[in-house]
């Protein structure tokens, strides 16, 4: 007992330390540590952001340099404040309350004393700066943007928060990130890779030489510079239309898909979220929760299409062969759905497609879609034909654009009406209403463009997208570069083409036609309802106009959607006839139209439902 | 000299040397990563502290030859001188001491600092070993219990006031020898269930003591034999002693222990729960644990290798070169390292325990023993410490530790008891 009580002794502490030791080493260790670890310090160089140009190569988006002041506080001599405060735009009190913040963060860390100086500031500064020890100018840079339009498209740019912290290990804490638009999505093209470069340190915090002589170093990457599909003059002009309007404008190219231009009213200046004012001017637009100036209305805005859609039915009709161009239906200005009477505008009489088409006539697509529904021995199989071939124009559905957020829209299926009404409760007359545009049918503008789009092309759409160019060279992914079919013959497409070029020589958008220019378009008034202290009260129509040009060959598809702008023609179809000879023609031939767009807003319609009073609505003021 | 020089190369226990020479070789690897700056100089070079340790290892190897090379009764003839001239030195420091870091614990001899508790400990094990192996004395009598005692507290308590408190400690290991020369197993049993008592009543409150005593008592009665009689009366003495032992824990830790060494304590057995105190106690008494642990685990299981160790190069473990070098080699050299050194020590000992029981002669049994008793205390409480098992009490680990004085009087210490090894097979020298 004796003899053995030592080497026990021995042999257990022995087991407790290497249990320690292993608990420690091996259960504790986390390989994932140079960042955590105190004696090492990575010290990060940034490459510059890339710059955004718009299609045609004018910039859109640059960098300026910016100026920060900073301090060591344990560096700092004895100086001139006065004079030191008057270079740098501060007052005294403020000047050493600063001063007492950065010692207590950290005598021997840099502090930032004043951020963002202007370059006339700094240039003052800058020629007195070594009179001043411990202070110095780190030089860092900011968005800058070439235009006052494009914020919902180029998006915005701003510190990391927890959140991408946790996610993206990529960042750390105070590094800037692309928050909505180009910035998110081509987030990793624009930062490029910052370089780093570890130190390592001793617990005073000091450098004390390369860790592992740089042998775990990188150099920065450049961030890429890109060109996007925005054409900046449309845009902008874009842009000044909507003064005073609320809604959204997508103009595409047909022929490739990409976003000409990409319009939200109200929007604001992109400039406003950069430099010193950025989270007051951020928090202003933020709070405006009625204009909602940060709301992408292009992408955003799922609202009854209206009677551009009537467009598609034709098209469904005749591709399931129920009917042909030249079949007629009556309009008694209007239609019955069972013994209720719903209106037309079109005046009443014999319609064919065509007439149906350019007289936007209610009861001729009404029947079209009752007819639709009769080919089938069920409702729900019509309503699966029905709903494939909606689907196949990029309804009801994420288009798949590059950019960060967007809507699905609606195309209602089976699925839907069963829920609501019950199962083989319903047929197509209680769905009528989804026959021209409106009904349970939602899209987003860009889901409209798309969709003229794919008529322009006669059958297939290039999915929208917004880069165009990665460091001059053009982008060959194929989501983009490929077409998609719809499901209908493009033979079909002729008629309603025809329909709808007629619509700017004898229909309801006869007007706005552009001398010297084929066009092709469709009007669409959507009705559309809010509620007002709990009461569902109607408002004043959406003006709706979806167009492209010229008709053969087109270069231009534009969907514009003006909320409580009234029948088509009037806001909507006027912007988009603007907007395609501006396009088109680089300039603007009838000044008393883009006048009138200028000058005319809707401030005083929008302020209907909040003033508390009774009103009226589709008041026809000019 | 010849004649016999060849005969203790042959007799001398290999292991053991082979062994030393790997840990002092160890050790002074760590020594230079944990001191070494970019500025290369030489590891000749006297000015640095790796250069001076280089130094020492080699008065060290001399020392050993010197060692080996004296008539083998030498130690015990001289013992009783030795250990007069120790505690005069250690008297002497009141008058002449060194103070460094508050502690006046040195001679100043120019070239070197002395510290003469080091000699102390080798005095005080040969001292100790000469009166229990006296034929006249006999540790079943009380009074011989006394003087043995006698000579270990007195250099403690010379100690004590430097103050070093950490040294003073190490003095009480040498009990082990009085235990294996027959001191009852029943003292032993006292101090360990007091040690456990404190522990208990710290870390769980009496109220849990009190329940886990009752729940031990209840298992007792069950597990009983019919035949056999527990006595009653005696049990619940003790058990009353265990409960106002452990009241007057809580006293003595409330009312007559300062803030700093409730601290200690509370770092040690993890009493703090609240993490701001947590971190206040991390940054402040518990810096030197905290980093050494976070040093340690980052090295994970191969380690970041020689001159690699990040935390080690940017200082972030005080003492790191002396009390602390151990986590050098957990930082450097992972689990495989730090268990390396673990399974040599332990070795070490083991090989030493059966040296020390293989001996005919009282004398170099006992000796031995003290040997064994005085490292092993070194190695349990600084690599204890070092690893934040123990609380911190700053010894160094033997043949590791950056220290001149250290590292030649453990090895005198060490190479005393293989000279006397070499000389087994005889009864008497």
């Amino acid at each position: 007992m004796r003899k053995i009580l030592l080497s026990s002794l021995i042999i257990i502490i022995a087991f407790a330390f290497l249990g320690r030791l292993s608990y420690l080493q091996i259960f504790s260790f986390s390989p994932d540590q140079v960042l955590e670890d105190p004696a090492i310090k990575a010290i990060y160089d940034y490459p510059e952001r890339g710059y955004i140009y718009d299609r045609n190569g004018n910039l859109l988006v640059g960098n300026d340099p910016a100026y920060d002041v900073m301090v060591i506080p344990r560096e700092v001599k004895p100086l001139d404040t006065l004079e030191f405060c008057g270079l740098l735009g501060i007052d005294k009190t403020k000047f050493i309350e600063k001063l007492r913040k950065a010692r207590v963060y950290s005598p021997r860390l840099p502090s930032v004393l004043v951020p963002q100086l202007s370059k006339q500031d700094y240039a003052k500064l800058q020629e007195k700066m070594r009179k001043y020890k411990g202070f110095y100018i780190q030089k860092r840079s900011l968005r800058y943007y070439d235009t006052s339009s494009a914020a919902n498209v180029l998006g915005y740019i701003s510190e990391v928060n927890e959140g991408d912290l946790a996610v993206n290990k990529y960042y750390v804490q105070g590094e800037l990130k692309g928050r909505t638009g180009v910035e998110r999505y081509y987030e990793d093209l624009l930062r490029g890779r910052k370089g780093v470069q570890y130190i390592q340190k001793d617990r005073f915090n000091r450098d004390i030489g390369p860790y592992k002589n740089g042998a775990s170093d990188t150099l920065p990457e450049q961030g890429k510079q890109i060109s996007i599909t925005i054409d900046k003059a449309l845009q902008e002009y874009g842009e000044l239309l909507m003064n005073g309007k609320r809604g959204g404008i997508v103009a595409l190219e047909p022929a490739t898909g990409e976003i000409l231009s990409m319009i939200s009213g109200p929007t604001y200046d992109p400039s406003l979220l950069v430099g010193r004012e950025r989270s007051k001017n951020y928090t202003k637009l933020y709070n405006d929760t009625i204009a909602n100036p940060t709301w992408d209305r292009s992408i955003h805005a799922q609202q009854p299409p209206g009677s551009p859609f009537k467009t598609l039915n034709a098209l469904i009709a005749l591709q399931e062969g129920v009917l042909d161009e030249s079949s007629t239906i009556r309009c008694y200005n209007g239609f019955y759905v069972g013994k209720k009477k719903r209106g037309c505008h079109c005046g009443g009489g014999l319609r064919n497609m065509n007439k149906g088409i350019y007289l936007s006539c209610n009861a001729y697509f009404a029947g079209t879609f009752r007819k639709i529904f009769e080919k089938f021995d069920t409702t729900d199989e019509g309503m699966d034909v029905w709903e494939k071939h909606m689907r196949s124009f990029g309804l009801g559905d994420y288009l798949g654009y590059d950019l960060p957020f967007g809507q699905k829209g609606r195309i209602p299926n089976k699925e839907f009406y069963d829920k609501w009404y019950g199962d083989n409760r319903w047929s197509s007359s209680y769905i009528i209403s989804n026959s021209i545009g409106q009904g349970e049918i939602l899209a987003t503008p860009v889901q409209l463009a798309n969709m003229t789009a794919a008529i322009a092309n006669r059958g297939h759409f290039f999915t929208p997208h917004i880069l165009k160019k990665v460091e001059g060279k053009e982008i060959t992914e194929p989501k983009f570069t490929k077409a998609k079919h719809t499901t209908i013959d493009p033979k079909y497409f002729e008629p309603i083409v025809r329909g709808m070029a007629d619509v700017y020589t004898k229909g309801t958008a006869s007007r706005l036609q552009i001398p010297g220019i084929e066009m092709a378009g469709k009007t669409g008034t959507a009705e559309n309802f809010t509620k007002i202290d709990g009461v569902r009260t109607q408002l004043t129509d959406h003006s709706v106009f979806v167009a492209f040009a010229p008709v053969d060959n087109p270069k231009i598809a534009i969907a514009v959607y003006i909320e409580n702008g009234y029948y088509g023609s009037r806001y909507a179809g006027h912007i988009a006839s603007l907007m395609i000879e501006k396009y088109l023609k680089g300039e603007i031939t009838r000044k008393d139209l883009e006048k009138r767009m200028l000058d005319k807003t809707l401030e005083a319609e929008y302020a209907k439902p909040y003033s508390g009073e009774e009103f009226k609505i589709n008041e026809r003021v000019w | 000299m010849s004649v016999s020089g060849r005969s203790i190369l042959k007799r001398i226990d290999w292991l053991s040397v082979l062994i030393y020479l790997a840990l002092v070789l160890i050790g002074w690897i760590n020594i230079y990563s944990s001191t070494f700056t970019d500025a290369h100089s030489s590891i000749f070079d006297f000015g640095t502290l790796y250069g001076k340790q280089l130094f020492f290892i080699g008065v060290s190897l001399i020392t050993i030859v010197v060692i080996l090379a004296l008539e083998v009764n030498f130690y015990e003839r001289f013992s009783s001188i030795l250990y007069l001239l120790s505690m005069v030195s250690l008297l002497g420091l009141f008058v002449f001491g060194k103070t460094i870091a508050g502690a006046t614990s040195w001679y100043d001899l120019g070239f070197f600092n002395l510290q003469p508790s080091e000699l102390a400990k080798v005095a005080t094990a040969l001292a100790l070993a000469k009166y229990l192996s006296d034929i006249q004395t006999d540790i079943k009598r009380g009074k011989d219990q006394f003087y043995a005692l006698l000579i270990i507290l007195v250099p403690a308590i010379l100690i004590i006031p430097q103050p070093d408190p950490g040294s003073a400690l190490v003095f009480f290991a040498l009990i082990f020898v009085i235990f294996r020369e027959g001191l009852p197993l029943f003292y032993l049993l006292i101090i360990v269930s007091l040690i456990l008592i404190f522990v208990i009543t710290l870390k769980f409150g009496t109220v849990w003591l009190i329940i886990g005593l009752v729940l031990l008592i209840i298992l007792l009665f069950a597990l009983k034999r019919k035949n056999l009689k527990i006595p009653i009366i005696p049990l619940s003495l003790i058990g009353v002693a265990v409960i106002l032992f452990s009241l007057s824990v809580n006293f003595v830790f409330n009312n007559v222990f300062e803030q700093r060494h409730r601290d200690r304590f509370s770092l040690w057995l993890r009493l703090e729960e609240d993490p701001n105190k947590l971190e206040q106690i991390r940054r402040t008494i518990g810096y030197n644990t905290y980093q050494s642990e976070k040093a340690i685990e980052s090295g994970g299981l191969f380690g970041k290798g020689f001159l690699e160790g990040t935390r080690t190069k940017g200082n972030f473990v005080p003492e790191q070169h002396t009390d602390y070098i151990f986590s050098t080699v957990g930082e450097e050299w992972g689990f495989v390292g730090t268990a390396t050194v673990i399974i040599l020590f332990t070795i070490l000992f083991l090989r030493l325990i059966s040296l020390a029981e293989r001996q005919k002669n009282a004398f170099a049994r006992m000796y031995g023993y003290g040997v064994i008793s005085i490292l092993a205390i070194h190695y349990f409480i600084n690599i204890g410490m070092v690893i934040g098992v123990l609380p911190t009490i700053g010894i160094p680990l033997p043949f590791f530790s950056y220290g001149g004085s250290g590292l030649l009087f453990f090895t005198i210490l060490l190479f005393i008891f293989l000279r006397l090894d070499t000389n087994r097979l005889k009864e008497s020298f």
